[in-house]
């Protein structure tokens, strides 16, 4: 699996496909006017719960604030029968070896965020440890930060063997590649990037780390989603994606869903190929769950805060 | 690791997950069982005692019956109208005209939905794009003619702009409601009075904006909207007491005006067919440009005279280029005009249904390979899946004509000077598009394109406050911003 075996000839990220950001953005809002009803609302309802990352990535977290999630993550809301869970819990990799065993047995994955994030700023040792760490703890998966600034001046070398080397401490764990889109500044650079980490070895690439804004947006997503269509028809390698951050509400989250089918269709409409990384997105899924099924809204505080 | 031989890698958008019908209410809109001709003010019985059905496209139902205006309801509506002229329109202060005509902006955009319901009803365009675009398109229109109304001199300085007096005006059935406020908003704003025709398989718009303009309170007979086929049109092109025809139809039609026309005093701006070339370079952004290609032949099914019906695609990245048009064909959505997630609806009448499939046929015949959607049917109503055309030549019949339908054809070039030269070829010059990241190019592109528009890095997209006409057998005249205010004023020199 590791890069060095690929047959792909590296091409010169400089001459990445240019985006035109008028147009993408209108691609993008074209998706919203899709009308989501009925039982087309629920089933979108459900894959969107089915396919969360919940996370915490807090300076302040502790093995209980972790073990909770893991409950939250296994059991999202027991009033109603048969939800699926989340797809993972994401944390730092200190909290791994807590979340592996507090979800031990529910088949929802632990991921852990790696290299220094979500700054990357830290020798590659330094992320090389880190990652290892993190996976010798049982992290199923590792979401790493690329290297922004050497992107920005051109080292596109650099970052990509920086991703190689991480992808080869990974292991067994599957690789989410952040782009940190939001400090990337054009649709350009962000085809660009999303390139490297693909070519580099990637499994899934990934917005943001939650911590800059803008995080996740749709015009970004579909340029990533446009850059993993034209690599799986050059290479029939599928790789994952995962927006995260700003994705709050479930009508944005059914927005993504739509803009997911009609670009990549069927084989990534599931968790092992799409994710959402969102914390507060769980809760608002829940409640229209239980809006499409009883007729009526609860209030928040019948959703549990974690 | 999925990894299969990319050759045989095909996206599946056919997904588990699919939408529900989201269909528009029809009971939001009224549709009376009769129209009658709406003249001097008020609905008036045609002396041809004669009614047509019109129908809904989609399931063939009929949805009403409209009066045949023959000569004399025509002599009657132009009657009507040159007494409006004469005793009140060229009389009132052009402020209080712009209060009218901003009153009717205003009233449309209140009408908004039910005008989109009847739009999509009468005509089989999707709900999306008769709610997005066709009605606030039409308010636009009003609103920004009715700015203009007392700033006519100041958009000719020393020029003494004049009203001609009675306008006829013959609009066609791709976009009712916006051709008629096309038409309509700037003949008022210069101080003419109007009589409009819909097009016979599309005028239950054009009748609610009767209703609107009753509402309104304009004085009888400024605005008299009667509806019939052909000969009710030659009806109008022939009467002696209108000074201008405003017309937008087929080439073939603009001509035989024109003859009848000729010799008369009669000024006329023609809006007619077009085959408009859209040029995709290989340094284009390639998604952005499918996406553009798609809206600028898919939007209204095609029915546009503006369509970019002529693809030219670099030979680079000619393959890439038509592998995603293919994929991104699957993801539309064809079927029921009323449903919100419909992005093709159903063609306009049985007669062109026919048209298109001739048209089908020929390029078969020719040697050009179809690609159309897998996607079903409707049983009942007009329907065509969308397709193109691939191994397309220049001398090709589905290169050179105009199909009005939701048919691309993809040709490829080698060079700049190569595709300025095919995109030339053609009698027609309405529109064009070139899809490039290099600005120099656009602007060398764009001065040697023979075409009234030409769009860069976007297509099909209107402002009231932007000109659009032709070259060519595509017609003369402008329509829009303050170059359309121009057909209805003399100027003196």
């Amino acid at each position: 699996m590791a890069v060095a075996r690929s047959k792909t000839i590296v091409s010169d990220f400089s001459l990445s496909p240019h985006i035109d950001q008028v147009g993408v953005e209108e691609r993008a809002s074209r998706f919203t006017k899709r009308s989501i009803k009925k039982e087309s609302k629920l089933n979108g309802l459900l894959l969107t719960l089915n396919m969360i990352d919940l996370t915490t990535l807090e300076g302040k977290d502790t093995d209980g604030k972790v073990k909770q999630l893991c409950y939250k993550a296994m059991h999202p809301y027991d009033a109603i029968q048969g939800l699926p869970t989340v797809a993972a819990v994401c944390v730092y990799p200190s909290m791994v070896k807590v979340a592996k065993k507090a979800l031990d047995g529910s088949g929802i994955k632990v991921a852990s965020v790696a290299t220094a994030f979500p700054r990357g700023q830290a020798p590659r040792d330094v992320k090389i440890r880190d990652t290892k760490y993190a996976v010798a703890n049982g992290a199923d998966e590792v979401d790493m930060v690329i290297s922004r600034g050497k992107f920005h001046a051109g080292e596109y070398n650099f970052v990509f063997d920086e991703i190689a080397s991480i992808k080869e401490a990974c292991g067994e764990a599957r690789l989410k590649v952040i782009l940190e889109t939001g400090e990337l500044g054009t649709y350009d650079k962000v085809r660009r990037a999303s390139d490297i980490a693909m070519h580099a070895g990637a499994d899934f690439i990934k917005t943001s780390t939650g911590k800059i804004q803008p995080a996740a947006t749709m015009p970004v997503t579909l340029v990533m989603l446009e850059a993993i269509r034209e690599f799986y028809y050059k290479t029939g390698k599928m790789i994952g994606m995962k927006p995260a951050g700003g994705i709050s509400k479930s009508k944005l989250a059914l927005h993504y869903l739509v803009m997911l089918k009609e670009t990549l269709g069927e084989d990534w409409m599931n968790n092992h190929w799409f994710r959402f990384g969102a914390s507060s997105l769980a809760n608002d899924v829940l409640m229209q769950i239980v809006k499409e099924k009883t007729g009526l809204y609860q209030a928040a505080n019948y959703f549990s805060v974690d | 690791m999925a990894t299969r031989k990319s050759n045989t890698l095909k996206l599946k958008f056919d997904t588990s997950w699919s939408y529900a019908p989201a269909p528009e209410s029809k009971s939001a809109a009224t549709i009376n069982k009769q129209y009658d001709l709406f003249i001097n003010g008020a609905w008036q019985k045609p002396s041809s005692k004669k009614y047509f059905d019109t129908i809904n496209p989609a399931n063939e139902e009929k949805l009403s019956e409209v009066a045949e205006a023959n000569e004399a309801d025509v002599n009657k509506a132009v009657v009507a109208a040159r007494n409006a002229y004469e005793k009140v329109w060229r009389k009132m202060s052009a402020k209080e005209r712009a209060k009218y005509i901003f009153r009717i902006a205003r009233m449309v955009q209140e009408k908004a939905r039910e005008l989109a319901i009847i739009e999509s009803l009468d005509g089989g365009k999707p709900i999306r794009e008769s709610r997005d675009f066709d009605v606030p398109t039409a308010a636009n229109h009003f609103f920004y003619y009715a700015g203009w109304a007392d700033k006519l001199e100041y958009a000719f300085p020393n020029r003494n702009p004049q009203s001609l007096g009675v306008a006829g005006q013959i609009i066609p059935w791709n976009f009712p409601l916006l051709m008629a406020a096309w038409k309509i908003a700037p003949a008022l704003a210069t101080g003419n009075t109007v009589v409009l025709k819909p097009a016979e398989t599309t005028p239950l718009s054009a009748l609610k904006l009767a209703e609107i303009i009753q509402e309104s309170d304009l004085p009888p007979g400024v605005v008299n909207i009667i509806t019939g086929a052909g000969a009710t049109g030659a009806a109008i092109v022939k009467h002696p007491d209108i000074n201008k025809i405003a017309f937008t139809g087929s080439t073939e039609v603009g001509k035989i005006i024109q003859k009848a026309i000729a010799g008369t005093h009669k000024k006329a701006t023609l809006e007619l067919g077009g085959k408009a070339a859209n040029i995709i370079f290989e340094d284009a952004p390639l998604d952005q440009a499918v996406e553009g290609v798609i809206n600028g032949i898919f939007f209204n099914q095609g029915h546009v005279c503006c369509a970019g019906s002529r693809l030219y695609v670099q030979e680079s990245v000619a393959k890439q280029v038509i592998k995603k048009l293919k994929d991104r064909l699957e993801s539309l959505i064809v079927g029921d005009p009323l449903d919100k997630n419909t992005d093709i609806g159903a063609i306009n009448s049985k007669q062109q249904l026919e048209t298109i499939h001739k048209y089908l046929k020929i390029g078969k015949q020719e040697g050009a390979e179809m690609y159309e959607t897998s996607c079903a049917l409707p049983r009942k109503g007009f329907w065509c899946r969308p397709t193109l055309f691939t191994n397309v030549a220049q001398s090709n019949r589905i290169a050179q004509e105009e199909i009005f339908g939701p048919v691309l054809a993809v040709l490829t070039f080698r060079t700049e000077d190569e595709v300025i030269e095919k995109a030339n070829n053609t009698p027609y010059g309405l529109s064009a598009g070139v899809w490039t990241d290099k600005g120099s190019k656009i602007f060398n592109m764009t001065r040697r394109m023979r075409a009234g528009v030409v769009w860069a890095n976007t297509f099909n997209k209107f402002d009231p406050t932007s000109p659009f006409g032709g070259y060519k057998e595509s017609g003369f005249g402008r329509e829009g911003g303050l170059h359309g205010l121009l057909p209805y004023l003399n100027l003196a020199n």
